[in-house]
């Protein structure tokens, strides 16, 4: 059962590699890269479940909040502006 | 045994909500439509997912703290959805061709 | 006051992510807790007037009613993915919101964009510039009338 749902989050995480891979601007590629970040806190939780072991949640939560510092990163990199403003 | 099916019957809404706005991300024509339906399938989905497994796993130290994630997701993520389209709009992308009107750039010339 | 407030905010994170009583654990919190105040703690924005019942009471009822708009939007988007003629009109259209506060601005802009169609790109002053994925009405009270309605009453309870 868990299989199932663990299989369906990787074919999602390829579809936004197919996105990464594709997108006309860079923009494209970096919303693929932010939402692909969101979807590894979930498959972190997912693994957490399924082995019962409880530090992977931890995993999740880090991921979450560097991904976020990363999306915030590219924004300002994209405005073509300089990152110390 | 009740709070085991809720949790999974939760987490598979979840997983189910991430896969349809990996899709929206393939299928919908520019890059706001895009952050558009991702943003909003992929927090919900995974905001979902952790509440499952806090259903699942209950008041213990995974459960406490798939419910921390999960509130660090719903707050962060449309933050940085707002970022990266307001860095996406200054930079230059521009709206796909069906689109009806744009107030922003009418306000903000070049 | 501010100090108290980022103490217990902090140490409760702290309790709340290790999720035990060990005394070990409960002194390198604390001792961890005043580090980060005493480096960063300028940056953090707390008025005692928060602590106020009337608001925490409106705050607590918001976070259902937006659960229940963030389901509604999920499934508007899930169909207009699936649908396969998808059925958008996109656009960015302007409103202007009556709110004041910096923070009662913050959660309408987020609160807009966990909602169906909406998404906040940016804020100047009282306007903000909303993507939103089909488009109704003509003017800016329109859409300021179809968008952020149902969101300002209880948001000026809660932060002003």
């Amino acid at each position: 059962m868990i299989q199932i749902l663990i299989y369906i989050l990787v074919f999602a995480a390829f579809l936004c590699l197919y996105r990464m891979g594709k997108g006309p601007t860079p923009s494209d590629r970096a919303v693929a890269l932010d939402i692909l970040g969101t979807l590894m806190v979930g498959f972190c939780a997912l693994s957490a479940i399924t082995t019962g072991k409880d530090f992977y949640i931890n995993i999740g939560i880090s991921w979450a909040l560097l991904s976020y510092v990363g999306t915030i990163a590219l924004a300002k990199f994209l405005e073509n502006r300089s990152f110390d403003e | 045994m009740f709070w085991d099916t809720l949790g999974y019957i939760v987490i598979a809404v979840g997983v189910s909500f991430d896969l349809l706005g990996t899709i929206g991300l393939v299928r919908l024509p520019d890059v706001y439509n895009r952050l558009q339906a991702a943003t909003k399938c992929v927090t919900l989905g995974t905001a979902f997912l952790l509440i499952g497994v806090f259903i699942v796993s209950g008041f213990n130290a995974m459960g406490i703290k798939a419910l921390v994630c999960a509130a660090f997701v719903l707050i962060t993520s449309p933050t940085g959805a707002h970022a990266l389209a307001r860095g996406s709009h200054r930079g230059g992308v521009k709206l796909w061709e069906g689109s009806v009107k744009d107030v922003y750039a009418e306000d903000n010339p070049e | 006051m501010k100090f108290i407030g980022e103490f217990i905010i902090l140490f409760g994170v702290w309790l709340l992510l290790t999720w035990t009583l060990a005394p070990a654990q409960v002194i390198a919190g604390a001792v961890i807790t005043l580090l980060v105040i005493g480096l960063v703690g300028d940056l953090f924005v707390f008025k005692a007037r928060a602590l106020n019942p009337i608001r925490i009471f409106w705050a607590i009822l918001y976070v259902p009613y937006l659960m229940w708009y963030i389901i509604l939007a999920n499934f508007d988007v899930a169909y207009r993915v699936i649908s396969p003629e998808l059925p958008i009109r996109p656009g960015i259209v302007k409103i202007k919101t009556s709110l004041k506060s910096d923070m009662a601005k913050t959660a309408l802009a987020n609160s807009i964009t966990l909602t169906p169609g909406t998404m906040t790109v940016d804020i100047k002053d009282d306007e903000l510039y909303i993507h939103w994925i089909y488009i109704h009405g003509k003017d800016v009270h329109q859409w300021t009338k179809s968008i952020v309605g149902r969101f300002e009453p209880m948001l000026r309870r809660i932060f002003e």
